[in-house]
């Protein structure tokens, strides 16, 4: 077995295991196993890191078998500077997610940790596919943990927003699949996208496929204006749920854009680029502005990914090396921030169970520690230098200045309202005086929810200080990429 | 005219009557409740015939018997095979529900079974009018009987005599079409017809009103709109076991007998039928899934969801001629075969569900019934929701690849009209996704109204769950029987 299929099975098999033999009289030891399946899961994601070669933008541990021979589909595993870190990113955030949810989950506390162990491998299996519907197959089935997820453990209209969660992704990834029909069709038999990479398309049907794509990934990015979804599941979601979905699951959206959208369409993706450059920076400044005005802690944040992501897609699509490795290298960052962000709303959540901004205020006073850790969290989300927040979005504006002086002063002015709803909200909640009896009985986190804040801090704080490891991964494989791209496909 | 080849193709089926009769007659002879003898000597009787059927179809020939009046190939044994287990599952989840509803003071339910499956096997096999005739009015008239089984009961008395009127009518299209396509072509053997029709010589206005009463018979016992009125009613109304026995493994019958008839009889007028098939499949695909949103009885919600799975079968099944060019017949009809396949494996398992939830003197069929199952028995909640997802086509579950299959066929004919369907079957998917997640939500997020735990028979307990598994594995590796239904249907063709 290939190190990449590991990476996908192992979590998978603790998850069926706990759902086999999980009681909840057990919880305790339900707790302990998945602890360890997630640790286990992590660490067999690290000889991928190891054993990487830099030079080159070939796909590495390739693992390739026959899987459904009647449409030529393969089990064909690979990975390269691109997915490599989204890819140790889940695993990592996984664990996060397993001590996070420790006691606070009481209620089939197997099935809980099973949903997060079996998601996370098939978030890897869609970062490591090489086969269009071995990652159709991934991409979709991610959505039932997570339904069930937001479903059973959410707030108290976690119905509705499970449902708008599973319905309005359907909706884009149902005419990805025609996408993809389409595809194998146009290329003779084959669900390679290796092969569709080099597949010559008329323009009609690149636009046609651009839009069929776009259609899934922008609304999993989410990108404006179909990011609506995404406010309404996080506020519902149980912490651990939201963690997830804005640290690994939006990332899907935008790995989309760069395994599919732009090398199988790279003419369409030049065409509509600067439509996708105004869409990224509506959302980041418009969205920006519609973060500032939340009452709700988690809606705040959700925002702020939102506009977050812009960045992303915008790095994206102004198709510079800058740009297209700070947009990843955002993803990575977004993906410690976030989950920083929602893991320190469901610190203060388990307390007092308030997400509004108004049942706070001076934390800090009860809660030195964990107040610490906030800020931390707070300053990576403005993107404070030496924090990760920094690295991506100083690499995108730099980029995007060298596109178009415009486009760089307006993605630059995102700083400043990223900085005032964050720090705003902190001030609110954190600082001051404290007027309220719940924050008057809050006692400072324990030992596990050190451990969570900890491990998030120092992952922020190392990509923030030292981000080679994270670029020089990216380096040649985004060049490649954009290389090709550059290539009209039209025949 | 009667030899030893023409014996051979029909064994399985030879057996299949003579335990059908030893069935009847042993039952005489039983005495205990729950009929397990019976029960015991059905499913063993089943059980070899379904191996039977599995050693003919491996061994992959082709033969006609009796003067091609039947024909015994792989796609029909797979078929026959599939079938058999099916009514074998039907069966093993049918018995505690039938013994609580005094529906075994007798053994008919067995006999019952066996002699429809016969029906089935006729359907599957048949080469000629009238064998393919004979074979359905057999299936039919033991499934009337099958609904009418709970004599006492109002409800399944009425879903009976609906199912009973509608189903002649549908038989009598079915006969009169038959007859007017005798009358044009001089023959009732498929392949002769085929033979006339491909000839051009025969008055194209007299096939046609032929074909239009062939196909309307058809879509009445595929169920589909605008020949769908029964569906709901029976569904609803017959007792839950026998509509598992309506709602399975005839499905491969109806499948077969349309492949028999459209395919290889009249595939020369397939630019007829096909547009046909397009209005049903359309038809069917939005009244279906919109219907289906509205219902709070389970087995009503099943019935129009079953109506939108036949659009999606209808859909892979036309898509095989483009522009009068059947080279993508073998492609497009093992796309539907293995959709059938696909869906009664999941029915099966869906109404396992409901006949394990109803109790003595309590249905269990609304929606809301299952409110909290997953807390009562989680492995039942699992299985219910394998179900629901493998419905909706979400992947990893059997029913994501069939209808990846039947779009991919739909596609592959580069008309603008077949993507513009292709795009309106998922639409029409999306709508269907929200009313198999609602039957998920009601199991695993709404508090359960009543804490009695689950019980089930062991048997029960043991094909439920390996049910329910299959859905699943076999959308994880779906390559062997995808790869069985493309060779079986090319098989059928060269022929």
């Amino acid at each position: 077995m290939g190190m990449l299929s590991l990476a996908i099975w192992t979590p998978i098999a603790f998850g069926i295991v706990l759902l086999a033999l999980g009681r909840d009289e057990q919880a305790q030891s339900v707790r302990w196993l998945s602890l360890v399946g997630a640790i286990v899961s992590f660490l067999v994601t690290l000889p991928l890191y190891a054993g990487f070669k830099l030079d080159t933008a070939e796909m590495q541990f390739v693992e390739k078998a026959s899987w459904i021979e009647r449409f030529n589909v393969n089990y064909h595993l690979g990975v390269d500077g691109i997915s490599l870190w989204l890819i140790i990113l889940t695993a990592f955030i996984n664990v996060v997610v397993i001590i996070a949810g420790w006691e606070v989950i009481t209620r089939k506390v197997n099935q809980y940790m099973a949903a997060f162990l079996i998601l996370s491998g098939l978030m890897i299996g869609v970062f490591s596919a090489l086969d269009g519907l071995l990652f159709y197959v991934f991409f979709e089935a991610t959505l039932i943990p997570m339904y069930l997820i937001i479903g059973i453990w959410g707030g108290p209209n976690k119905i509705y927003a499970a449902f708008k969660f599973f319905l309005y992704t359907l909706l884009g990834s149902l005419l990805t699949l025609i996408a993809l029909i389409f595809l194998y069709i146009q290329s003779g038999g084959s669900f390679d996208i290796a092969t569709w990479h080099e597949l010559p398309l008329s323009a009609t049907a690149q636009n046609f496929l651009f839009f069929a794509f776009f259609a899934a990934f922008a609304v999993k990015v989410p990108m404006w204006p179909v990011h609506t979804w995404l406010p309404d599941v996080h506020v519902e979601a149980p912490t651990g749920g939201s963690a997830v979905l804005a640290a690994i699951m939006l990332k899907l959206g935008a790995y989309g854009f760069l395994r599919f959208s732009m090398p199988i369409a790279p003419d369409a993706a030049q065409e509509w680029g600067s439509f996708m450059i105004v869409l990224s920076l509506v959302a980041v400044i418009y969205v920006g502005l519609v973060a500032m005005m939340q009452q709700d802690m988690k809606k705040l944040v959700a925002y702020s990914s939102v506009a977050h992501m812009g960045f992303v897609t915008l790095g994206f699509f102004i198709f510079n090396p800058l740009g297209v490795s700070g947009g990843l290298v955002q993803m990575i960052a977004h993906g410690f921030v976030s989950a920083g962000m929602f893991l320190s709303i469901g610190v203060l959540y388990d307390r007092v169970h308030s997400r509004e901004i108004a049942s706070y205020g001076g934390v800090v006073n009860t809660m030195p520690k964990f107040a610490a850790f906030a800020l931390l969290f707070a300053m990576a989300n403005c993107g404070l230098p030496g924090t990760a927040g920094f690295v991506g979005e100083w690499m995108v504006i730099l980029g995007a200045v060298k596109f178009d002086f415009v486009v760089g002063l307006l993605a630059a002015s995102a700083l400043i309202f990223g900085a005032a709803y964050t720090l705003w909200m902190f001030k609110r909640v954190y600082l001051g005086p404290v007027t309220n009896d719940d924050v008057k009985e809050l006692t400072d986190i324990n030992a596990r929810e050190f451990t969570v804040m900890a491990l998030l801090a120092i992952a922020v704080l190392y990509m923030g200080l030292y981000p080679k490891p994270f670029t020089d991964v990216m380096e040649v494989s985004v060049a490649n990429l954009l290389e090709h791209v550059a290539v009209s496909k039209l025949p | 005219m009667i030899d030893s080849t023409s014996l051979m193709t029909v064994y399985p089926e030879i057996v299949l009557l003579v335990m059908a009769c030893v069935i009847a007659l042993v039952d005489l002879l039983v005495t205990s409740p729950k009929r397990t003898v019976t029960y015991v000597l059905s499913l063993v009787s089943l059980g070899g015939v379904a191996l039977l059927h599995a050693f003919y179809a491996d061994s992959g020939h082709t033969l006609y018997g009796f003067g091609r009046l039947v024909v015994s190939d792989p796609m029909g044994h797979w078929l026959k095979c599939f079938a058999t287990i099916a009514v074998m599952v039907t069966l093993v989840y049918a018995r505690p529900y039938a013994a609580d509803r005094d529906m075994l003071r007798g053994g008919e339910i067995f006999s019952l079974s066996v002699f429809a499956l016969l029906g089935m096997s006729v359907m599957i096999s048949g080469q000629n009018f009238l064998v393919l005739y004979l074979g359905l009015e057999l299936l039919t008239l033991s499934s009337y009987a099958l609904v009418a089984l709970r004599r006492d009961n109002a409800q399944a008395t009425e879903a009976a005599m609906k199912y009973f009127v509608l189903g002649a009518m549908a038989s009598g299209f079915l006969l009169y079409g038959m007859s007017m396509l005798y009358g044009a072509t001089g023959s009732l053997d498929l392949a002769t017809v085929f033979k006339v029709i491909a000839s051009g010589q025969v008055k194209h206005q007299v096939l046609v009103f032929g074909l239009v009463f062939v196909v309307s018979g058809l879509a009445f016992k595929l169920g589909v709109v605008p020949f769908h009125m029964w569906v709901p009613d029976v569904y609803q109304g017959a007792p839950t076991a026998a509509t598992l026995m309506i709602a399975g493994a005839p499905k491969l019958a109806a499948f077969a007998i349309t492949i028999r008839l459209l395919v290889e009889g009249l595939l020369p007028m397939a630019i007829d039928w096909q547009q046909m098939l397009a209005l049903l499949a359309i038809a069917s695909l939005l009244v279906g899934n919109l219907a289906a949103i509205a219902q709070t009885n389970l087995k009503r919600m099943l019935a129009y969801s079953t109506i939108a799975q036949m659009g999606f079968v209808l859909i892979g099944l036309m898509s095989g001629v483009v522009s009068g060019n059947a080279a993508m017949g073998a492609n497009a009809y093992s796309s539907a075969m293995f959709y059938v396949i696909a869906y009664v494996l999941t029915t099966l398992a869906t109404f396992g569900i409901i006949l394990l939830l109803a109790r003595q003197g309590f249905e269990s069929e609304e929606i809301t019934d299952l409110a909290g199952l997953n807390n009562r028995s989680p492995l039942y909640a699992g299985v219910m929701a394998i179900c629901m997802f493998s419905l909706a086509g979400i992947p990893p579950m059997v029913g994501f690849y069939a209808k990846l299959s039947v779009l991919q066929a739909l596609v592959a004919s580069g008309q603008t009209a077949d993507i513009a369907l292709a795009v309106f079957a998922v639409t029409m998917s999306l709508i269907g996704a929200f009313y198999y997640l609602r039957v998920v939500k009601v199991m695993y997020f709404d508090e359960a109204v009543t804490a009695t735990t689950v019980t089930a028979d062991t048997d029960v307990r043991i094909v439920l769950s390996l049910n329910g598994l299959l859905v699943l594995v076999l959308g994880i590796v779906p390559g062997a029987l995808m790869s069985l239904c493309a060779r079986s249907v090319t098989q059928m063709l060269a022929n």
